[in-house]
Protein backbone atom coordinates (compact mmCIF):
# COMPACT_ATOMS: atom_id res chain seq x y z
CA UNK A 1 0.00 0.00 0.00
CA UNK A 2 1.05 3.26 -1.12
CA UNK A 3 1.36 6.60 0.95
CA UNK A 4 -1.44 7.89 -1.19
CA UNK A 5 -3.78 5.01 -0.36
CA UNK A 6 -6.61 6.39 1.73
CA UNK A 7 -8.84 2.99 2.94
CA UNK A 8 -12.03 2.52 3.71
CA UNK A 9 -12.52 2.77 7.66
CA UNK A 10 -16.32 2.16 7.44
CA UNK A 11 -16.71 -0.29 4.72
CA UNK A 12 -17.83 -3.12 7.41
CA UNK A 13 -19.87 -1.31 9.55
CA UNK A 14 -21.72 0.31 6.86
CA UNK A 15 -22.70 -2.49 4.88
CA UNK A 16 -23.74 -4.54 7.77
CA UNK A 17 -25.42 -2.19 10.52
CA UNK A 18 -25.24 1.33 8.07
CA UNK A 19 -25.09 3.52 11.62
CA UNK A 20 -22.20 3.16 14.14
CA UNK A 21 -22.35 4.68 17.84
CA UNK A 22 -19.41 6.68 18.77
CA UNK A 23 -18.75 8.39 22.29
CA UNK A 24 -17.78 11.61 22.50
CA UNK A 25 -17.26 13.16 25.70
CA UNK A 26 -20.17 11.34 26.95
CA UNK A 27 -21.96 13.36 24.81
CA UNK A 28 -22.42 10.18 22.11
CA UNK A 29 -23.09 10.18 18.70
CA UNK A 30 -25.00 7.82 16.29
CA UNK A 31 -22.78 7.82 12.72
CA UNK A 32 -24.66 7.76 9.71
CA UNK A 33 -22.73 5.97 7.04
CA UNK A 34 -24.90 5.32 3.98
CA UNK A 35 -24.97 7.49 1.47
CA UNK A 36 -28.88 7.99 0.62
CA UNK A 37 -29.13 8.33 5.03
CA UNK A 38 -26.63 10.93 5.04
CA UNK A 39 -28.01 12.72 1.92
CA UNK A 40 -31.61 12.30 3.51
CA UNK A 41 -30.54 13.39 7.17
CA UNK A 42 -28.87 16.04 5.77
CA UNK A 43 -31.69 17.80 4.12
CA UNK A 44 -33.66 17.35 6.43
CA UNK A 45 -32.91 20.33 8.36
CA UNK A 46 -36.22 20.40 10.57
CA UNK A 47 -35.50 16.69 12.29
CA UNK A 48 -31.91 16.97 12.47
CA UNK A 49 -31.08 20.72 13.51
CA UNK A 50 -27.32 22.81 13.20
CA UNK A 51 -28.56 25.59 15.96
CA UNK A 52 -28.06 23.43 18.94
CA UNK A 53 -25.65 24.78 21.86
CA UNK A 54 -22.31 26.30 19.67
CA UNK A 55 -20.22 23.75 18.97
CA UNK A 56 -21.97 20.92 19.98
CA UNK A 57 -22.44 20.20 16.26
CA UNK A 58 -18.71 19.74 15.74
CA UNK A 59 -17.22 16.41 16.91
CA UNK A 60 -15.70 16.22 18.61
CA UNK A 61 -17.73 18.60 20.36
CA UNK A 62 -16.01 22.62 20.92
CA UNK A 63 -19.12 22.94 23.49
CA UNK A 64 -15.96 23.08 25.99
CA UNK A 65 -13.81 25.56 24.54
CA UNK A 66 -16.05 27.82 22.65
CA UNK A 67 -19.23 29.98 23.23
CA UNK A 68 -19.37 31.94 19.84
CA UNK A 69 -21.84 30.66 17.76
CA UNK A 70 -20.38 29.99 14.28
CA UNK A 71 -22.36 31.66 11.48
CA UNK A 72 -24.13 30.61 8.73
CA UNK A 73 -23.43 27.07 9.89
CA UNK A 74 -25.12 26.62 13.35
CA UNK A 75 -28.14 28.22 12.53
CA UNK A 76 -31.25 26.84 10.35
CA UNK A 77 -33.30 28.14 8.43
CA UNK A 78 -35.44 30.63 8.29
CA UNK A 79 -32.84 32.31 10.38
CA UNK A 80 -30.34 30.50 8.38
CA UNK A 81 -31.01 31.70 4.73
CA UNK A 82 -31.35 35.24 5.73
CA UNK A 83 -27.67 34.73 7.51
CA UNK A 84 -26.23 32.99 4.20
CA UNK A 85 -27.95 35.42 1.59
CA UNK A 86 -26.02 38.34 3.19
CA UNK A 87 -22.11 36.43 2.48
CA UNK A 88 -23.49 34.23 -0.46
CA UNK A 89 -21.98 36.89 -3.26
CA UNK A 90 -18.41 37.67 -0.89
CA UNK A 91 -17.71 33.66 -1.29
CA UNK A 92 -18.55 33.85 -4.66
CA UNK A 93 -15.95 36.16 -5.60
CA UNK A 94 -13.34 33.75 -6.26
CA UNK A 95 -14.84 32.65 -9.83
CA UNK A 96 -13.61 36.01 -10.62
CA UNK A 97 -10.81 35.79 -13.08
CA UNK A 98 -8.70 38.51 -10.86
CA UNK A 99 -9.26 36.36 -7.91
CA UNK A 100 -7.99 33.69 -9.71
CA UNK A 101 -4.99 35.25 -11.00
CA UNK A 102 -3.97 36.07 -7.24
CA UNK A 103 -4.36 32.54 -6.01
CA UNK A 104 -2.17 31.31 -9.46
CA UNK A 105 0.73 33.92 -8.04
CA UNK A 106 0.67 32.73 -4.39
CA UNK A 107 1.24 29.03 -5.39
CA UNK A 108 2.92 29.85 -8.11
CA UNK A 109 5.90 31.65 -5.56
CA UNK A 110 5.25 29.47 -3.11
CA UNK A 111 6.27 26.47 -5.47
CA UNK A 112 9.30 28.16 -7.26
CA UNK A 113 11.07 28.54 -3.65
CA UNK A 114 10.77 24.46 -3.04
CA UNK A 115 11.40 23.75 -6.06
CA UNK A 116 15.05 25.71 -5.37
CA UNK A 117 15.01 23.79 -2.70
CA UNK A 118 14.53 20.71 -4.27
CA UNK A 119 12.78 19.07 -1.23
CA UNK A 120 10.31 20.08 1.67
CA UNK A 121 8.12 18.73 4.02
CA UNK A 122 4.75 19.75 1.73
CA UNK A 123 2.64 20.85 4.68
CA UNK A 124 4.82 23.47 6.29
CA UNK A 125 6.67 24.46 3.24
CA UNK A 126 3.47 24.38 1.17
CA UNK A 127 0.24 23.64 1.87
CA UNK A 128 0.10 25.89 5.49
CA UNK A 129 1.35 28.38 3.20
CA UNK A 130 -0.42 28.59 0.32
CA UNK A 131 -3.76 27.99 2.97
CA UNK A 132 -3.19 31.19 4.62
CA UNK A 133 -2.17 33.47 2.00
CA UNK A 134 -5.33 32.23 0.21
CA UNK A 135 -6.99 33.30 2.73
CA UNK A 136 -6.50 36.70 2.54
CA UNK A 137 -8.01 36.62 -0.74
CA UNK A 138 -11.16 35.71 0.57
CA UNK A 139 -11.20 38.13 3.56
CA UNK A 140 -9.60 41.03 1.06
CA UNK A 141 -6.85 41.85 3.72
CA UNK A 142 -2.99 42.56 2.69
CA UNK A 143 -1.55 39.38 1.87
CA UNK A 144 0.82 39.75 4.69
CA UNK A 145 -1.21 39.29 7.59
CA UNK A 146 -1.09 35.47 6.70
CA UNK A 147 2.46 35.48 8.70
CA UNK A 148 0.44 35.91 11.52
CA UNK A 149 -1.51 32.23 10.73
CA UNK A 150 1.28 30.51 9.19
CA UNK A 151 2.89 31.26 13.05
CA UNK A 152 -0.20 29.27 14.81
CA UNK A 153 0.80 26.37 12.73
CA UNK A 154 -1.55 23.87 10.94
CA UNK A 155 -4.83 23.16 13.89
CA UNK A 156 -6.68 26.36 14.97
CA UNK A 157 -8.14 24.06 18.09
CA UNK A 158 -5.84 21.52 18.03
CA UNK A 159 -2.70 21.16 19.72
CA UNK A 160 -0.02 18.36 19.66
CA UNK A 161 -1.26 17.10 22.86
CA UNK A 162 -4.84 17.53 22.71
CA UNK A 163 -7.50 17.19 19.97
CA UNK A 164 -9.15 20.30 21.70
CA UNK A 165 -6.91 23.13 22.75
CA UNK A 166 -8.84 26.16 24.39
CA UNK A 167 -5.48 28.20 24.71
CA UNK A 168 -4.85 27.81 21.23
CA UNK A 169 -8.63 28.61 20.56
CA UNK A 170 -9.01 31.80 22.13
CA UNK A 171 -5.60 32.88 20.37
CA UNK A 172 -7.88 32.80 17.49
CA UNK A 173 -11.01 34.55 19.16
CA UNK A 174 -8.50 37.32 20.64
CA UNK A 175 -7.28 38.02 16.75
CA UNK A 176 -10.82 38.27 15.64
CA UNK A 177 -11.88 40.42 17.91
CA UNK A 178 -9.47 42.34 17.64
CA UNK A 179 -9.31 42.40 14.05
CA UNK A 180 -13.26 43.55 14.18
CA UNK A 181 -12.41 46.55 16.31
CA UNK A 182 -9.45 47.88 14.32
CA UNK A 183 -11.63 47.93 10.95
CA UNK A 184 -14.94 49.48 13.10
CA UNK A 185 -11.97 52.56 13.95
CA UNK A 186 -10.57 52.39 10.25
CA UNK A 187 -13.52 51.31 7.67
CA UNK A 188 -11.95 49.24 4.92
CA UNK A 189 -12.60 46.65 1.68
CA UNK A 190 -12.56 43.63 3.85
CA UNK A 191 -15.05 40.74 4.48
CA UNK A 192 -14.92 42.48 8.25
CA UNK A 193 -16.17 45.53 7.18
CA UNK A 194 -18.58 43.96 4.45
CA UNK A 195 -20.24 42.37 8.09
CA UNK A 196 -20.11 45.20 10.02
CA UNK A 197 -22.03 47.13 7.13
CA UNK A 198 -24.85 44.61 7.02
CA UNK A 199 -28.12 44.08 7.94
CA UNK A 200 -29.74 41.71 9.59
CA UNK A 201 -33.54 41.57 10.16
CA UNK A 202 -33.54 44.98 9.58
CA UNK A 203 -30.35 45.81 12.16
CA UNK A 204 -27.02 46.16 11.80
CA UNK A 205 -24.26 42.60 12.61
CA UNK A 206 -23.12 42.49 15.62
CA UNK A 207 -19.52 42.26 16.86
CA UNK A 208 -20.50 38.55 17.89
CA UNK A 209 -22.53 37.94 14.76
CA UNK A 210 -19.62 39.05 12.85
CA UNK A 211 -17.15 37.01 14.89
CA UNK A 212 -19.48 34.17 14.35
CA UNK A 213 -18.70 34.32 10.64
CA UNK A 214 -15.09 34.99 10.50
CA UNK A 215 -14.68 31.97 13.48
CA UNK A 216 -16.20 29.51 10.76
CA UNK A 217 -14.20 31.27 7.86
CA UNK A 218 -10.74 30.34 9.69
CA UNK A 219 -11.77 27.22 10.96
CA UNK A 220 -13.79 25.77 7.96
CA UNK A 221 -10.82 26.25 5.16
CA UNK A 222 -7.96 25.14 8.33
CA UNK A 223 -7.50 21.52 8.33
CA UNK A 224 -9.87 20.83 5.07
CA UNK A 225 -7.65 22.76 2.41
CA UNK A 226 -4.53 21.49 3.87
CA UNK A 227 -5.23 18.05 3.76
CA UNK A 228 -6.92 17.87 0.58
CA UNK A 229 -3.98 19.82 -0.86
CA UNK A 230 -1.06 17.81 0.88
CA UNK A 231 -2.91 14.62 0.35
CA UNK A 232 -3.61 15.56 -3.62
CA UNK A 233 0.71 15.83 -3.39
CA UNK A 234 1.06 12.18 -2.06
CA UNK A 235 -1.09 11.27 -4.73
CA UNK A 236 0.65 12.72 -7.98
CA UNK A 237 4.33 11.39 -6.44
CA UNK A 238 2.62 8.26 -6.59
CA UNK A 239 1.20 8.18 -9.93
CA UNK A 240 3.47 10.18 -12.12
CA UNK A 241 0.84 9.31 -15.06
CA UNK A 242 -1.53 11.08 -13.36
CA UNK A 243 1.07 14.41 -13.21
CA UNK A 244 1.42 13.52 -17.48
CA UNK A 245 -2.50 13.30 -17.88
CA UNK A 246 -3.48 16.33 -16.13
CA UNK A 247 -0.07 17.89 -18.05
CA UNK A 248 -1.65 17.48 -21.04
CA UNK A 249 -5.17 17.88 -20.75
CA UNK A 250 -6.18 20.69 -19.05
CA UNK A 251 -10.04 20.40 -18.91
CA UNK A 252 -9.56 16.96 -16.62
CA UNK A 253 -8.89 19.00 -13.98
CA UNK A 254 -12.12 19.89 -13.35
CA UNK A 255 -13.49 16.16 -12.78
CA UNK A 256 -9.81 15.51 -11.19
CA UNK A 257 -10.92 18.10 -8.11
CA UNK A 258 -14.39 16.75 -7.27
CA UNK A 259 -12.80 12.78 -7.68
CA UNK A 260 -9.81 14.32 -4.94
CA UNK A 261 -12.15 15.72 -2.70
CA UNK A 262 -14.59 12.68 -2.74
CA UNK A 263 -11.28 10.14 -2.21
CA UNK A 264 -9.64 12.62 0.48
CA UNK A 265 -13.28 13.67 2.23
CA UNK A 266 -11.08 15.88 4.07
CA UNK A 267 -13.72 16.69 6.47
CA UNK A 268 -14.73 13.32 8.06
CA UNK A 269 -18.06 14.39 9.05
CA UNK A 270 -20.45 16.61 10.82
CA UNK A 271 -23.09 16.32 13.54
CA UNK A 272 -26.64 17.27 14.01
CA UNK A 273 -28.96 17.14 17.07
CA UNK A 274 -32.16 15.16 16.91
CA UNK A 275 -35.10 17.84 17.85
CA UNK A 276 -37.52 15.41 17.55
CA UNK A 277 -37.24 11.29 17.73
CA UNK A 278 -37.03 9.61 14.59
CA UNK A 279 -36.02 7.02 12.94
CA UNK A 280 -33.11 6.52 10.65
CA UNK A 281 -31.90 2.74 9.76
CA UNK A 282 -33.19 1.30 12.17
CA UNK A 283 -31.40 3.69 14.70
CA UNK A 284 -34.08 5.47 17.24
CA UNK A 285 -32.93 9.28 17.30
CA UNK A 286 -34.09 10.31 20.89
CA UNK A 287 -34.76 14.03 20.93
CA UNK A 288 -31.39 16.22 22.05
CA UNK A 289 -28.88 12.87 21.20
CA UNK A 290 -26.81 13.51 18.16
CA UNK A 291 -26.49 11.74 14.88
CA UNK A 292 -23.61 12.59 12.35
CA UNK A 293 -23.46 12.79 9.23
CA UNK A 294 -20.35 10.49 7.61
CA UNK A 295 -19.22 12.49 4.18
CA UNK A 296 -16.23 10.38 4.48
CA UNK A 297 -17.78 7.12 4.36
CA UNK A 298 -21.00 8.07 2.02
CA UNK A 299 -18.40 9.11 -0.60
CA UNK A 300 -17.15 5.39 -0.81
CA UNK A 301 -20.73 3.74 -1.19
CA UNK A 302 -20.70 0.96 -3.59
CA UNK A 303 -24.51 0.77 -4.08
CA UNK A 304 -23.59 4.77 -5.01
CA UNK A 305 -20.28 4.67 -6.87
CA UNK A 306 -18.33 2.72 -9.09
CA UNK A 307 -14.96 1.40 -7.71
CA UNK A 308 -14.75 3.98 -4.99
CA UNK A 309 -11.97 3.14 -3.38
CA UNK A 310 -10.05 3.89 -6.63
CA UNK A 311 -9.23 7.35 -8.05
CA UNK A 312 -10.44 7.92 -11.49
CA UNK A 313 -9.67 11.67 -12.50
CA UNK A 314 -12.19 11.36 -15.13
CA UNK A 315 -15.18 10.05 -13.10
CA UNK A 316 -18.26 11.50 -15.01
CA UNK A 317 -21.33 10.71 -11.83
CA UNK A 318 -19.88 12.20 -9.32
CA UNK A 319 -22.56 12.74 -6.74
CA UNK A 320 -19.94 13.49 -3.49
CA UNK A 321 -20.87 14.92 -0.17
CA UNK A 322 -16.72 16.19 0.48
CA UNK A 323 -18.37 19.55 0.61
CA UNK A 324 -21.43 18.15 2.45
CA UNK A 325 -25.31 18.39 1.37
CA UNK A 326 -28.41 20.43 1.77
CA UNK A 327 -28.67 24.05 3.33
CA UNK A 328 -25.51 23.73 5.20
CA UNK A 329 -23.51 22.80 1.83
CA UNK A 330 -20.02 24.38 2.51
CA UNK A 331 -19.97 27.87 1.56
CA UNK A 332 -16.81 27.87 1.26
CA UNK A 333 -16.50 25.49 -1.23
CA UNK A 334 -16.24 27.88 -4.35
CA UNK A 335 -13.16 28.85 -2.88
CA UNK A 336 -11.74 25.44 -2.32
CA UNK A 337 -12.49 24.49 -5.66
CA UNK A 338 -11.08 27.74 -7.14
CA UNK A 339 -7.78 26.61 -5.17
CA UNK A 340 -7.69 23.16 -5.81
CA UNK A 341 -8.00 24.17 -9.85
CA UNK A 342 -5.62 26.70 -9.59
CA UNK A 343 -3.00 24.39 -7.64
CA UNK A 344 -3.62 21.06 -10.17
CA UNK A 345 -2.89 23.03 -12.92
CA UNK A 346 0.49 25.21 -11.60
CA UNK A 347 1.38 22.12 -9.67
CA UNK A 348 1.79 19.81 -12.82
CA UNK A 349 3.11 22.55 -15.34
CA UNK A 350 5.84 23.58 -12.68
CA UNK A 351 6.60 20.02 -11.24
CA UNK A 352 8.25 17.02 -12.86
CA UNK A 353 9.76 14.08 -11.26
CA UNK A 354 7.91 14.48 -7.72
CA UNK A 355 8.84 11.74 -5.10
CA UNK A 356 7.50 10.74 -0.76
CA UNK A 357 10.75 10.82 1.16
CA UNK A 358 8.45 10.40 4.13
CA UNK A 359 5.21 10.69 5.72
CA UNK A 360 3.49 10.10 8.68
CA UNK A 361 -0.05 9.73 8.65
CA UNK A 362 -3.00 11.31 10.48
CA UNK A 363 -5.09 8.68 12.01
CA UNK A 364 -8.37 9.74 13.57
CA UNK A 365 -10.15 7.79 15.94
CA UNK A 366 -13.84 7.44 15.52
CA UNK A 367 -14.68 4.41 18.21
CA UNK A 368 -13.95 0.93 16.60
CA UNK A 369 -12.60 2.88 13.19
CA UNK A 370 -9.64 4.27 12.44
CA UNK A 371 -9.69 6.60 9.69
CA UNK A 372 -6.77 8.11 7.67
CA UNK A 373 -7.60 11.47 7.16
CA UNK A 374 -4.18 12.97 5.88
CA UNK A 375 -0.36 13.49 7.00
CA UNK A 376 0.75 14.98 10.10
CA UNK A 377 3.85 15.26 7.80
CA UNK A 378 5.14 14.36 4.25
CA UNK A 379 8.54 15.18 3.06
CA UNK A 380 9.16 15.33 -0.57
CA UNK A 381 11.54 15.62 -3.03
CA UNK A 382 10.55 18.19 -6.73
CA UNK A 383 12.15 18.55 -9.26
CA UNK A 384 11.14 21.25 -11.75
CA UNK A 385 10.38 20.50 -15.40
CA UNK A 386 13.20 21.40 -17.79
CA UNK B 1 -25.29 24.75 -34.16
CA UNK B 2 -27.94 24.47 -31.25
CA UNK B 3 -29.47 27.77 -30.07
CA UNK B 4 -30.63 27.59 -26.33
CA UNK B 5 -32.68 29.61 -24.92
CA UNK B 6 -32.04 30.61 -20.85
CA UNK B 7 -35.12 32.58 -19.17
CA UNK B 8 -33.70 33.80 -15.79
CA UNK B 9 -35.44 34.62 -12.29
CA UNK B 10 -36.32 37.56 -13.38
CA UNK B 11 -38.02 36.69 -16.96
CA UNK B 12 -35.21 37.75 -19.09
CA UNK B 13 -34.52 35.83 -22.04
CA UNK B 14 -30.79 35.06 -23.08
CA UNK B 15 -29.88 33.11 -26.09
CA UNK B 16 -26.75 31.80 -27.20
CA UNK B 17 -25.23 29.50 -30.14
CA UNK B 18 -22.86 25.98 -29.38
CA UNK B 19 -21.74 22.65 -30.85
CA UNK B 20 -20.73 21.46 -27.86
CA UNK B 21 -20.49 20.51 -24.44
CA UNK B 22 -23.68 20.86 -22.01
CA UNK B 23 -26.33 23.79 -21.49
CA UNK B 24 -24.64 24.17 -18.09
CA UNK B 25 -21.61 24.92 -19.45
CA UNK B 26 -22.67 26.97 -22.42
CA UNK B 27 -25.20 28.97 -18.97
CA UNK B 28 -22.07 29.29 -16.83
CA UNK B 29 -19.76 31.06 -20.07
CA UNK B 30 -22.33 33.28 -21.18
CA UNK B 31 -23.14 34.02 -16.78
CA UNK B 32 -26.68 33.44 -17.04
CA UNK B 33 -27.92 34.43 -13.58
CA UNK B 34 -28.97 31.29 -10.99
CA UNK B 35 -26.74 28.81 -13.15
CA UNK B 36 -23.47 28.35 -10.89
CA UNK B 37 -22.38 24.83 -12.22
CA UNK B 38 -20.21 24.58 -8.71
CA UNK B 39 -19.14 20.78 -9.56
CA UNK B 40 -17.98 21.14 -13.31
CA UNK B 41 -21.00 18.85 -14.39
CA UNK B 42 -19.77 15.56 -12.15
CA UNK B 43 -23.66 15.64 -10.72
CA UNK B 44 -22.79 16.81 -7.10
CA UNK B 45 -23.85 20.26 -6.67
CA UNK B 46 -27.18 20.89 -8.46
CA UNK B 47 -26.80 24.60 -8.98
CA UNK B 48 -27.50 24.42 -12.62
CA UNK B 49 -30.85 23.18 -11.54
CA UNK B 50 -33.89 24.23 -14.71
CA UNK B 51 -36.84 23.34 -15.95
CA UNK B 52 -37.11 22.02 -19.41
CA UNK B 53 -40.08 23.32 -21.51
CA UNK B 54 -42.56 20.75 -21.72
CA UNK B 55 -42.27 20.25 -25.78
CA UNK B 56 -38.65 19.33 -25.07
CA UNK B 57 -38.83 17.59 -22.00
CA UNK B 58 -40.21 14.18 -23.58
CA UNK B 59 -37.61 14.65 -26.53
CA UNK B 60 -34.09 14.63 -23.99
CA UNK B 61 -32.87 11.35 -22.65
CA UNK B 62 -34.75 10.60 -19.15
CA UNK B 63 -32.63 11.38 -16.11
CA UNK B 64 -30.42 8.57 -14.56
CA UNK B 65 -30.88 7.66 -11.23
CA UNK B 66 -27.77 9.81 -10.00
CA UNK B 67 -29.64 12.87 -11.29
CA UNK B 68 -32.97 12.04 -10.31
CA UNK B 69 -31.94 11.39 -6.44
CA UNK B 70 -30.34 14.66 -7.05
CA UNK B 71 -32.82 16.78 -7.70
CA UNK B 72 -35.64 14.53 -5.30
CA UNK B 73 -33.48 17.15 -2.86
CA UNK B 74 -33.49 20.48 -4.43
CA UNK B 75 -35.90 23.06 -3.94
CA UNK B 76 -38.76 24.26 -6.44
CA UNK B 77 -38.62 20.80 -8.18
CA UNK B 78 -41.17 20.21 -10.81
CA UNK B 79 -41.93 17.35 -13.06
CA UNK B 80 -39.89 19.01 -16.44
CA UNK B 81 -36.78 19.57 -13.56
CA UNK B 82 -33.30 18.78 -14.86
CA UNK B 83 -29.97 19.26 -14.02
CA UNK B 84 -28.27 21.12 -17.10
CA UNK B 85 -25.00 20.17 -16.77
CA UNK B 86 -26.28 16.65 -17.96
CA UNK B 87 -28.37 17.80 -21.31
CA UNK B 88 -25.40 17.70 -23.96
CA UNK B 89 -25.70 20.13 -26.88
CA UNK B 90 -26.73 18.54 -29.74
CA UNK B 91 -29.25 19.11 -32.80
CA UNK B 92 -31.40 17.32 -30.63
CA UNK B 93 -32.10 20.22 -28.31
CA UNK B 94 -31.84 23.30 -31.27
CA UNK B 95 -34.42 25.62 -30.31
CA UNK B 96 -34.59 24.30 -26.65
CA UNK B 97 -35.74 26.63 -23.84
CA UNK B 98 -34.95 26.02 -20.07
CA UNK B 99 -35.96 28.63 -17.64
CA UNK B 100 -33.67 28.49 -14.37
CA UNK B 101 -35.62 26.92 -10.80
CA UNK B 102 -33.47 28.42 -8.27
Amino acid sequence: MGVSDFPDAFKETREAKGVCPFNDQDDPVAMLLRFKDVRKSAHDYKSFISEAAPGRIVIPSEVNIRDTRQIPFEVDPPEHTEYRALVEDWFKRPLDSTYEAGLESIILLELEKVLKKGSCEAISELSLPIQSRALTLLLNIPLEEAETWISWGTHVFRSEDSNLDADKASILYDYIDAEIDRVIAQPDDSLYSVLLNSEYQGRKMTKEEVKGVLVLTFAGGRDTIINYLTNTMAYLAEHPEAMDQLRNNPTLVNTAIEELVRYFSPLTHMGRVVAQEKEVCGHEAKKDTRISLCWASANRDEAVFENPNEVVLDRKMNPHVAFGFGTHKCLGATHARQLMKVFLRVFTQKVGKLTVVNAMENIEDWGEHQRKVGFDSLEIELNPIK
Amino acid sequence: MAKITYITKEGESMVFEATSGSLMELAVKNKVPGIDGDCGGVCSCATCHVHVAPAYYEKLEAPSEIEADMLEFDDNVNEYSRLCCQIPVSDAVDGITVSVAN
